[in-house]
C-alpha cells in the first residue's frame, strides 16, 4: 500500500489551528525550561567580568533579545512574501502574528541596552550604529502593525502589510550601513562593542541558552496569537462553531 | 495619422498630472509655504548664534525637505483613486509600474522640484557658504526623487485606509533614513573639508536602486488597492 504523505495538510487554518494548540505547551514548557537554565548559567556559572564588573549580566537578555528581533523581522517578511506569491492565507496570519512578538523583542534589546549603558558609558542612550538601527527596526514594526489594523478588509490588510514588510527588510541593510557610516563621521568609535574582550565560554553557553529560550518563547506566543487570528477570521465557518462547542 | 507609441501613455499620465497641478497651484504652494515655515521655526526654538546655525543648518533644511515631501505624498494617487481614474490605468495595456513612475515623476516636478530651487534661500538664513549651498542643491537633486519614489509605496498602500496621512508617515518616514543621512551628510563633508563625492554618490547609488524596485512595489500597492 503506498501512503501519499499530503504536505499541505497543515496550511489549513483549520487543521493548523488543532496543531497549534497542541504545539503551544510544549513551546513554552521548553521556553520555561531554557530560562531556568540560562538564568542558573548566567548568575551563577559564568565569572564575572573583569572589565565591566556584575554588570555585563544584563547581556544575557540583551543580546539575545536583540537577535530575536531581527530574525523575527526576516522570518515575518518570508511569510509575507510568500503569502503574497501564493496567496496562502495562513502565511500572512503567521506573519501578522509575528509582528508584536518580534516588536516587543526591539522594545526589551532597547530597554535592557539602555540599562547596560548608563552603567558602562555613563548615559542612557548613545546614537551608535547598532541601538539607532534597533530604533528605526521597532518603527518598522509599528509601520507594519498599524497598517495592517488600519485595514478592515483582512485580505486587502493582508496584502498591504506583505508589501511594507518586504519593502523594509531590504531597507533593513541599507539602514544599518548608512547609519553606521553617518556614525563614523559624526564621532570617532568612542563606544566599541565589537571590541570586547574575547567571552568565557560559559558566558556564552548562558548566552545561547537564553537564546534558546527567547527562540521557543517567541514560537509560543506565535502559536497563540495565530490561533487568535484564526478564530477571528474563521469565525462563521462550521468548524470553529463546533470548536467553540467543545471547548465552552 | 500615427498610432500612439509604448512611451506616448506614460508622457500623458504625466502631461494631465503636472497640467492639473498646475491649475490647483494653492496645494503646490502650502507645501512650498510649509517647508520653509518649518526651516525658519528652529532658528526661533535654538537661538541664533550663527555656529550653531551653520552646524544645524543642513540637517534642519533636510528634515524640513522630509516632512514637506510626505506632505504632499498623499496627493500622489488619491484623486484618481477617489475618482476611478486608478481602475482605468490599472486596466491599461501599458505596465502598472511605468504608468506609476509617470505619475511619480509628475509629483515630484511639481512638489519636490520647488523645495530644491527654494533651499539654497533658506541656507542663507543659516549662513551657510557659496560651497556648501551648492552641494545642498545637488543633494536635495538626488535625494528628493528618492524620496517621492519610496513615499509612493506608502501612499499606494494607505489608500482609502483610516488615519490616511499619520499613518503615511508612520510607514515611509522610517524608510527614509538613509536618504536623510547621506543628504545632510554630504553638506557636513563639505563644510568639513572632507568632500562631499562619496556622500552624493551614495545618494544616487540609493536613487538607482530606488528606481528599480519603487515603481514595482508601487504597482503592487496600487492593484492591492483597487483589487
Amino acid at each position: 500500500m503506498i501512503t501519499h504523505t499530503n504536505w499541505f495538510k497543515y496550511s489549513s487554518p483549520a487543521t493548523f489551528y488543532q496543531l497549534a494548540g497542541k504545539l503551544t505547551p510544549w513551546f513554552f514548557a521548553a521556553a520555561i525550561l531554557f530560562t531556568i537554565a540560562g538564568i542558573y548559567v548566567s548568575f551563577f556559572v559564568a565569572p564575572t567580568d573583569a572589565q565591566q564588573g556584575e554588570a555585563y549580566r544584563i547581556i544575557f537578555i540583551h543580546v539575545p533579545a536583540a537577535w530575536m528581533s531581527m530574525f523575527i523581522y526576516i522570518v515575518m517578511a518570508c511569510w509575507s512574501g510568500i503569502g503574497l506569491a501564493f496567496n496562502t492565507r495562513l502565511s500572512s496570519m503567521v506573519a501578522s502574528a509575528l509582528a508584536p512578538t518580534g516588536a516587543l523583542m526591539t522594545f526589551i534589546a532597547l530597554w535592557t541596552g539602555s540599562l547596560w549603558g548608563k552603567p558602562m558609558w555613563g548615559t542612557w542612550w548613545v546614537w551608535d550604529a547598532r541601538l539607532t538601527s534597533e530604533l528605526i527596526l521597532l518603527f518598522l514594526y509599528f509601520g507594519f502593525m498599524s497598517l495592517q489594523a488600519a485595514i478592515d478588509d483582512p485580505r486587502r490588510a493582508d496584502k498591504a502589510g506583505a508589501v511594507i514588510a518586504l519593502v523594509g527588510v531590504i531597507n533593513v541593510p541599507i539602514i544599518y550601513f548608512s547609519v553606521k557610516w553617518w556614525n563614523t563621521l559624526h564621532q570617532g568609535a568612542s563606544v566599541s562593542l565589537t571590541r570586547s574582550p574575547s567571552m568565557a565560554a560559559t558566558m556564552l553557553i548562558g548566552m545561547l541558552l537564553m537564546a534558546l529560550a527567547f527562540w521557543m518563547y517567541s514560537i509560543g506566543a506565535m502559536l497563540m496569537r495565530v490561533r487568535c487570528i484564526i478564530l477571528e477570521r474563521e469565525r462563521n465557518a462550521a468548524w470553529v462553531k463546533s470548536v467553540q462547542g467543545d471547548e465552552r | 495619422m500615427t498610432s500612439p507609441g509604448p512611451l506616448d501613455a506614460l508622457r500623458a499620465v504625466a502631461g494631465r498630472d503636472l497640467l492639473s497641478a498646475l491649475r490647483r497651484r494653492a496645494d503646490l504652494l502650502t507645501t512650498l509655504i510649509f517647508f520653509i515655515i518649518v526651516a525658519s521655526l528652529f532658528p526661533l526654538g535654538v537661538g541664533t548664534e550663527t555656529a550653531l546655525l551653520r552646524a544645524m543648518g543642513p540637517g534642519v533644511i533636510w528634515v524640513a525637505a522630509l516632512l514637506a515631501s510626505m506632505l504632499a505624498l498623499t496627493r500622489v494617487f488619491a484623486g484618481d483613486y477617489a475618482d476611478g481614474t486608478l481602475e482605468q490605468l490599472a486596466l491599461a495595456p501599458q505596465p502598472l509600474a511605468a504608468l506609476a513612475m509617470s505619475k511619480v515623476t509628475a509629483h515630484w516636478l511639481a512638489s519636490g522640484l520647488p523645495l530644491v530651487i527654494v533651499a539654497p534661500v533658506l541656507g542663507l538664513q543659516y549662513d551657510l557658504d557659496a560651497e556648501g549651498l551648492l552641494i545642498l542643491l545637488a543633494s536635495l537633486l538626488l535625494g528628493t526623487p528618492t524620496l517621492s519614489l519610496i513615499g509612493a509605496i506608502g501612499a499606494s498602500l494607505t489608500l482609502g485606509v483610516r488615519g490616511g496621512g499619520a499613518l503615511l508617515s508612520l510607514i515611509v518616514l522610517p524608510l527614509y533614513v538613509p536618504v536623510l543621512i547621506f543628504g545632510a551628510g554630504a553638506v557636513e563633508a563639505g563644510a568639513a573639508g572632507l568632500g562631499a563625492t562619496p556622500h552624493l554618490s551614495l545618494l544616487g547609488a540609493l536613487l538607482l536602486v530606488a528606481l528599480v524596485f519603487a515603481p514595482w512595489a508601487t504597482a503592487v500597492a496600487l492593484r492591492i488597492a483597487v483589487e
